[in-house]
């Protein structure tokens, strides 16, 4: 009787590790994955001008690259549009977060969600194509031709990834802890300042590093929108594959690359020590 | 027995009149409150008791101000708060959940109220140190509020309520996490500061040995409405309908058949045929059948005689008193309780023929 209770014990449990095929599938997903970053980090240090030969270990095109008026001014204008469209764009997601979680469930609730969330579903071409129309027309009758067009056209696609921590982490939140303060004589500006926000900050860190990394990152929309002059670092680097392409191009991504990993990293850290 | 401040003119703190909480709209209406009205006096302990989905909790978040009634009025110290928001409510609230900042120490946790009402510095030290003194929490003011045990939690949030000095303070199931020993400890100690600060206490719970030992007086509940409102020793020994009678301590029904009313009296006629007096609740005049009702330790099992007759089913014993299950000759289970003493047992042997006698005025006819 005993037995018979404990026998599924004995009864190999279905493991999808012991599949055969499965370790060789992990192993070439993992390289598809990965070797290219990998070959592409290394040749960034090929003292040689060439992607393909390896020609000895050397920094230069790293100093090459820094050095390069165009580059540093391509990357300049990437973070000043990361930090702008981050920036803006958390504080609309922090809002709407708010709006939609700490209000009873209407009906129309969950097509604003899909409003907001839109965005990550629409193709990013079309929004470009349209937002090249829509800033075309804008462009003409302002006269005004700056970064405001690129810093706007970001924030607008960054909200959705700003909103979904922030509200996650809204969500998550005890709401008896709000309805505490209130119930301690705090009006609603102190309740969001004093227990709301505090509350929240890992979500709004979390939500602010996901739309910095997603603008820093963005090739399409920024294509379509620039101005002559305003190239960001990804639409340089696009532009200079189309010419002779020398390891400078790689020093420039492996730094791109150490910065998107640090980042993530600090993120990491500020939300475990939270949590 | 005394009724605690039963003194006409005792002042009113809280006064809910005719309050109905509806949530939805038309068919599929759900009415959480159902005209319930309790006035609660000052420096009461106040209990709202019932089952959960009662109504009990709505209505303190409604005295509260975290929900709106649909209908009645809310007046604390005559002056309609119905409409204020919670925070302009001098009331406060221990909650369930304790509901602590787990961004803040224990200090600034128990000052957060005084600091939203903008008292200065000196007082609020002054205040927080009092409080924390009441609940023996001195030593962990600057503990953060996650490196505190529930038995402390509990505490700091009695100390944050209490702070600053509201008139009414609203406690909802505060003691339901705590395992059963320190809940003890708590019962006695909530007793203590309820008298030590003189403000009046509204508690919730579905736990109706807590509500008979620290209330002076409980509202009990069930669907949305107040069946009785009365001292500990009412509601145990003179409930107004079967409901009652049956969520407070063990109780036996038997039907019983009316002979008529001698001198406010009711004459009724058991099964067995034996008639006997019993009391009525209030008002209340059944004709033809009705349930009596009579507390276990109101009867005593007898070798012979005695109004009712049956076989002893099972004997449980629990060190201060045994339950004697008597299956009586009309099919029905009745307990009785019986006080242990050290040199006598019971008396009543498993599967023994017994009577039942019930003392006099024990038994009462019920609304059903």
């Amino acid at each position: 009787m005993a037995r018979a209770l404990f026998d599924f014990r004995a009864r190999p449990r279905f493991d999808i590790r012991a599949q055969p095929g499965f370790g060789v599938l992990a192993l070439f997903t993992f390289a598809l994955l990965y070797l290219p970053i990998i070959t592409l980090v290394v040749y960034a240090f090929n003292a040689s001008d060439s992607l393909s030969s390896w020609g000895g270990f050397s920094l230069h095109w790293f100093a090459a690259a820094a050095q390069n008026q165009a580059v540093q001014d391509a990357a300049w204008r990437s973070l000043i549009i990361a930090v702008s469209a981050a920036t803006m764009a958390t504080i609309a997601a922090t809002m709407a977060a708010i709006a939609t979680t700490r209000t009873p469930p209407y009906p129309g609730l969950s097509v604003k969600y899909a409003f907001i969330n839109l965005p990550l579903m629409v193709p990013e071409i079309v929004t470009a194509v349209a937002l090249l129309i829509v800033f075309a027309k804008v462009k003409v009758w302002t006269g005004y031709t700056g970064l405001g067009y690129l810093i706007l056209a970001h924030t607008a696609f960054c909200i959705p990834f700003a909103y979904l921590p922030i509200r996650a982490r809204l969500e998550g939140m005890d709401q008896s802890l709000e309805r505490a303060a209130a119930d301690l004589y705090a009006p609603p500006w102190q309740v969001f300042r004093r227990v709301t926000l505090p509350l929240l900050r890992p979500g709004i860190i979390a939500g602010f590093m996901l739309a910095f990394v997603i603008s820093l990152d963005d090739v399409v929309i920024s294509e379509f929108v620039k101005s002559g002059g305003q190239d960001t670092l990804p639409t340089y680097m696009l532009g200079q594959l189309r010419r002779a392409v020398t390891p400078e191009i790689n020093a420039i991504a492996a730094a791109f690359l150490v910065l998107s990993v640090a980042l993530v990293t600090v993120f990491f850290f500020i939300n475990r020590k939270k949590a | 027995m005394p009724e605690p401040a039963a003194v006409p003119d005792a002042r009113i703190a809280v006064e809910c009149r005719g309050i109905v909480k509806q949530f939805g709209e038309g068919p599929r209406a759900l009415r959480a409150l159902d005209n319930v009205s309790v006035s609660i006096r000052e420096n009461e302990f106040f209990t709202l008791l019932g089952p959960s989905g009662c109504g009990k909790t709505t209505l303190l978040r409604m005295i509260a101000g975290f929900e709106y009634p649909t209908e009645g009025s809310i007046r604390l110290h005559g002056e309609d708060i119905a409409g204020l928001p919670p925070f302009k409510r001098p009331i406060n609230t221990v909650f369930q959940s304790y509901a602590l900042f787990p961004h803040l120490t224990v200090w600034e946790n128990v000052a957060f109220g005084l600091q939203m009402l903008g008292r200065p510095k000196g007082e609020i030290a002054a205040r927080v140190a009092e409080m924390l003194k009441l609940v023996h929490m001195e030593e962990l003011a600057q503990r953060r509020t996650d490196q505190i045990s529930g038995g402390q939690g509990q505490r700091v949030a009695l100390a944050r309520a209490l702070a600053p000095a509201p008139k009414v303070l609203l406690l909802d199931e505060p003691l339901s996490a705590l395992d059963y020993k320190l809940r003890k400890e708590m019962q006695i100690e909530l007793k203590r500061m309820q008298s030590e600060t003189g403000i009046t206490f509204i508690f919730v719970t579905h736990d109706q040995e807590e509500a008979l030992t620290m209330s002076d007086r409980i509202a009990v509940m069930s669907k949305g409405k107040v069946l009785q409102i009365g001292t500990p020793w009412d509601i145990y020994d003179k409930p107004a309908e079967r409901f009652v009678a049956d969520f407070i301590g063990e109780t036996n029904f038997l039907p019983a058949a009316m002979v008529g009313i001698e001198a406010g009296m009711a004459r009724v006629r058991l099964p067995s045929g034996i008639e006997m007096s019993a009391t009525l609740a209030d008002g209340y005049v059944p004709s033809g059948e009705a349930t009596l009702v009579v507390r276990p330790e109101h009867a005593r099992v007898v070798a012979s005689g005695g109004q009712l007759s049956g076989r002893v089913e099972n004997v449980v014993y629990f060190g201060t008193d045994t339950h004697i299950h008597v299956k009586l000759d009309e099919g029905l289970t009745f307990m009785v309780r019986q006080q242990n003493s050290r040199s006598q047992s019971c008396g009543a042997e498993i599967g023994t023929r017994v009577g039942i006698e019930i003392a006099p005025d024990a038994a009462q006819v019920l609304r059903d």
